[in-house]
């Protein structure tokens, strides 16, 4: 891909992580490389967190009576979780991560266009972040997620303010994190990086930049007007104060549906990373690809109403978003195809990244086609809001968006700690992860289609036998998600160094060393061919 | 049947048998994608593995081909989906002329439910099998969704708004009925059960123990007597207020130009709001009825206003006090 291998030239024993030591050379880094792993040090924990919400949920729901916790402490829980997986993991996992990190490496550049903003915005994140935490724990909130009025602003009395407000704060930092990027594809390419030669994973990037920009600022105000009407009754939403309850709807999905793409896009273009290195061949229908990551941001933004067929939107409208999901639903079909079709006459290895991207086509591929039962009208009258619903979104967030992370991190932890994992663990544990969570999330499905509704803490006697597959299938699903943690860890110290080029893959950021320098490359790479070009085999080099 | 284990729903409603016909047309189509792509992939991971004379897929022209194939196919299958779907959902959306209308009002936790002949219910419908049920909805507090899985219908109660919804259940027995939408500390214990009897045995429940006295047109009047509604409503040529006589569902002219159509939510809004849409013609003089009538008060009004019998002919002269005033707003526009 460049002419450019690796240069020696500098003393390869210096690296971004032991540049410098000490907290304070952390805390006041603008090394995007250092950013990264501050936001998955943050990440981690609220994982943790989330995840201890959901495992309590899944006991508490063995048993139809919930004889676990009260019910208010179970409406607190799977609220600690939605809040704590989507605003405080999911949404920043990928890009603030991976692309804080690979970004820059991948198309030759020495940081961010704007240092200082990124690191700003990790500050941000974290202050709104450890906000939203403290209202979720101490007190916590009872509202879901989706914050419905006039729930939230007039009945509900938990810590829905402060909750709400640190989600607020942490979109500023996604605004930020947008701006960076985009700022950064545009004006920091290496010489010869044509927009037609990007890696795909920068297209995504890109394409979740545009709705962190255009659509973050929506749901800041969408919160910030159901605080307003929390905190001086002022009607926006609350019927009984002129307001209109739907209206909140209409704006709380207008960024939260193409939210779920901020959390499906990046992961889409770690897959095509790693299913590219991995079978060593060009990547099916580049363009195509590349298009149908910015066509699914950009009709992402015409489809919210999908969420409100029956929430008394007229049955017109009902009928528009029902046909725009549909096209939204098109371009999805094209990545699977395309990905499937590029393992065609490629050089196959199964190895341990390679395992998670395999699984994510196919958990995402029943992710997206459940999606088609809720864009149709009638049967969505049906599963909307049951436990069909729970299944399909999971099904794509932690299918299909979280198997990408784990993938990614899989892929880039040589290049990120220049360590070794063990991989016969890491493919084990992916293996676990993906029959866990068929376990557990399967036969959510056929709970909805017999008309289980979602967040109900106690239910009908009927359901326990599915609802104990369910908690069976998560607590495996917990363990696939504990080993990388250790496996992980453990190789920090004890893992052997990773050569500059670990997996033989052509992307820039494996033609500089590993862990790579503070500055990245020594020479300004240039590149001359397109991305993927796997018809070299490509020298594995060794750190000196 | 509520209690018993099993993989399908029961299907108890005309319209469950349509939407599950749907349903398994997509579950079909999803297995068939879901194994090809399997497949696909198992077998090219096997049979490309790792080797050293590896080939490359070279690029070419003859690969649009094959893009095209994969954009068009599904397109035209999720066309077809839409329209499927598209069409049991106006099925959903049309009920029939001779419904029988039960309302329903939503609170946190229960369902309070009237049958027009009088009879209230709390968490419990009961209805005739065979016979097309509409519902018309609302809340008194948050939003509440009132879920029959057995029928396959659900329909949002909102507060400060009707939505409807109906249905024909085909079958006698009970089922579960659920609040779908999350509403606080009992959501999940806002359950009851739809009873659906023989028509007769129906008849003979509904004429049982009246929960209110009178049926609801006999209670609306009486409401709308004892809360002053007819001083201004009498009804005749000179009164203070419009008549009410056939109001539902005709256009009306308001004051400020526009035309709207007297549905649910109007007649609602003009009783608990009336300065937000002033008839053309009238002055704004009404008061407001907000916090003076209950939601079940209202409804009931409301169905007493439906059951007054229409005005015999449409006039086109000044026979008929209410109306021609609302087609002709000679004083109305300074007002
Ligand atoms: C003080 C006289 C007065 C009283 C009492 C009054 N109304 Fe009215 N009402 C009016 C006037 C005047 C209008 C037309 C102007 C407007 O729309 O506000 C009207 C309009 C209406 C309308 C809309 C009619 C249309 O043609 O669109 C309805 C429905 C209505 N009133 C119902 C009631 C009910 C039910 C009550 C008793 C709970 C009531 N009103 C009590 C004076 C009154
Ligand atoms: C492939 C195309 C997709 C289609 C056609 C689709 C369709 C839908 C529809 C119609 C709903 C509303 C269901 C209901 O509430 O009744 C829904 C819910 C949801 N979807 Fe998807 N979806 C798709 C992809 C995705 C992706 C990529 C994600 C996330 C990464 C996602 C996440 C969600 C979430 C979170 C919800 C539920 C939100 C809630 O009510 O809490 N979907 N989807
Ligand atoms: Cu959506
Ligand atoms: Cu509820």
């Amino acid at each position: 891909m460049t002419e450019t291998v690796v240069h020696e030239a500098h003393d390869a024993s210096v690296n971004y992580l032991n540049a410098d030591y000490g907290v304070r050379s952390w805390l006041f880094t603008k090394d995007h490389k250092r950013i990264g792993l501050l936001y998955l040090a943050s990440i981690t924990v609220f994982f943790a967190l989330g995840g201890l919400a959901a495992l309590m949920i899944r006991l508490d729901l063995l048993t139809p009576a919930g004889d676990l916790v009260r019910d208010d402490t179970y409406n607190k829980l799977f609220t600690m979780h939605g809040v704590v997986m989507i605003f405080l993991f999911l949404i920043p996992s990928i890009p603030a991560v991976i692309g804080n990190f690979v970004l820059p490496l991948m198309i030759g550049a020495r940081d961010l266009a704007f240092p200082r903003l990124n690191l700003a915005s990790w500050y941000i994140f974290n202050i709104g972040a450890l906000f939203a935490a403290w209202a979720l724990l101490a007190g916590g909130i009872d509202t879901g997620w989706t914050f419905y009025t006039p729930y939230s602003t007039m009945s509900s009395n938990s810590n829905v303010l402060s909750g709400a407000f640190g989600a607020f704060i942490t979109g500023f930092a996604s605004i930020l994190t947008g701006v960076n990027f985009i700022a950064t594809i545009h004006r920091m390419r290496a010489p010869g990086l044509t927009w037609n030669r990007l890696p795909l994973f920068v297209w995504a990037m890109y394409a979740t930049s545009i709705i962190f920009i255009l659509g973050t600022p929506v749901i800041a105000i969408t919160l910030l007007l159901m605080m307003i009407e929390r905190a001086f009754h002022i009607g926006l939403f609350d019927p009984a104060l002129g307001g209109d309850p739907i209206l909140f709807q209409h704006l709380f999905w207008f960024y939260s549906h193409p939210a779920v793409y901020i959390m499906i896009l990046p992961s889409m273009g770690v897959i095509s990373e790693i299913i590219t290195c991995f079978s060593r061949n060009r990547i099916f229908g580049y363009s195509f690809i590349a298009a149908s990551s910015i066509a699914i941001a950009l009709i992402g933004f015409l489809v919210w109403g999908h969420h409100m067929f029956v929430s008394g939107q007229s049955a017109n409208a009902s009928l528009i978003f029902s046909l725009l999901s549909f096209f939204v639903a098109i371009p999805s079909a094209i990545k699977v195809f395309n990905w499937t079709a590029t393992l065609y006459r490629g050089s196959v290895r199964l190895q341990a990244p390679m395992v998670y991207a395999l699984g994510f086509i196919g958990l995402f591929t029943i992710g997206g086609l459940t999606g088609l039962f809720l864009s149709t009208l009638a049967t969505d009258v049906h599963l909307h809001d049951t436990y069909f619903v729970v299944a399909h979104f999971h099904y794509i967030m932690v299918g299909g968006a979280l198997m990408g992370y784990l993938g990614a991190i899989h892929f880039w932890w040589p290049k990120m700690t220049g360590r070794l994992y063990n991989e016969t663990l890491a493919k084990i544990a992916a293996i676990i992860v993906f029959v866990g969570f068929n376990l557990t999330f399967f036969p959510q499905f056929v709970l909805g289609f017999l008309g289980m509704p979602r967040r109900y803490h106690v239910y009908p006697d009927e359901f326990q036998v599915l609802n104990v597959f369910s908690t069976a299938g998560a607590s495996i699903l917990g363990i696939g998600y504990l080993l990388p943690v250790l496996y992980l860890i453990w190789s920090m110290r004890y893992g052997p160094k990773a050569e500059a080029n670990h997996w033989g893959a052509v992307g820039l950021e494996w033609q500089t060393s590993s862990p790579p320098p503070t500055e990245n490359f020594d020479h300004t790479p240039v590149v001359t061919s397109e991305p993927y070009d796997y018809r070299e085999p490509v020298e594995v080099k060794k750190v000196a | 049947m509520i209690g018993r284990f099993s993989l399908l729903p029961e299907q108890a409603s005309t319209i469950a048998g349509q939407v599950d016909a749907l349903y398994f047309f997509l579950v079909a189509l999803s297995a068939f994608f879901s194994v090809l792509i399997a497949v696909a992939v198992i077998a090219f991971a096997i049979h490309f593995r790792q080797s050293k004379d590896r080939q490359v897929v070279p690029s070419g022209e003859g690969f649009l081909a094959l893009e095209i194939t994969w954009t068009v196919i599904p397109f035209i299958l999720v066309m077809i989906i839409f329209g499927w779907g598209a069409r049991i959902f106006v099925t959903m959306h049309t009920p029939p002329d001779d419904a029988m209308q039960v309302y329903v009002v939503g609170k946190q936790w229960m369902w309070k439910l009237q049958h027009v002949e009088g009879r209230r219910e709390i968490n419990e419908l009961h209805i005739p099998v065979g016979r097309p049920v509409k519902l018309l909805m609302t809340s008194e507090d948050v939003i509440h969704s009132f879920y029959v899985p057995a029928f396959r219908v659900k329909q949002d109660a909102v507060p400060g708004r009707y939505t409807s919804m109906w249905f024909q259940a085909d079958k006698v027995g009970e089922y579960h009925l659920f609040c779908a939408e999350f509403c606080g500390t009992q959501h999940a214990r806002m359950i009851g059960r739809v009873v659906v009897m023989e028509p007769a045995e129906f008849q003979a429940w509904l004429s049982g123990t009246k929960g209110s006295g009178g049926d609801m047109v006999a209670s609306g009047q009486a409401l709308f007597e004892q809360l002053g509604c007819q001083s201004c409503h009498q009804g005749e040529t000179g009164a203070r207020g419009p008549a009410l006589a056939g109001l539902f569902n005709k256009q009306v002219t308001l004051a400020d130009g526009r035309t709207v159509v007297a549905d649910d939510t109007y007649l609602r809004e003009s009783i608990l709001n009336p300065q937000a849409a002033v008839v053309a013609g009238y002055q704004p003089i009404m008061p407001t009825f907000k916090g003076l009538v209950s939601e079940e008060g209202l409804l009931e009004l409301m169905t007493y206003i439906k059951s007054l019998p229409a005005p015999k002919t449409i006039p086109a002269d000044a026979t008929e006090p209410g109306k021609t005033h609302a087609m002709l707003p000679v004083h109305g526009g300074q007002g």
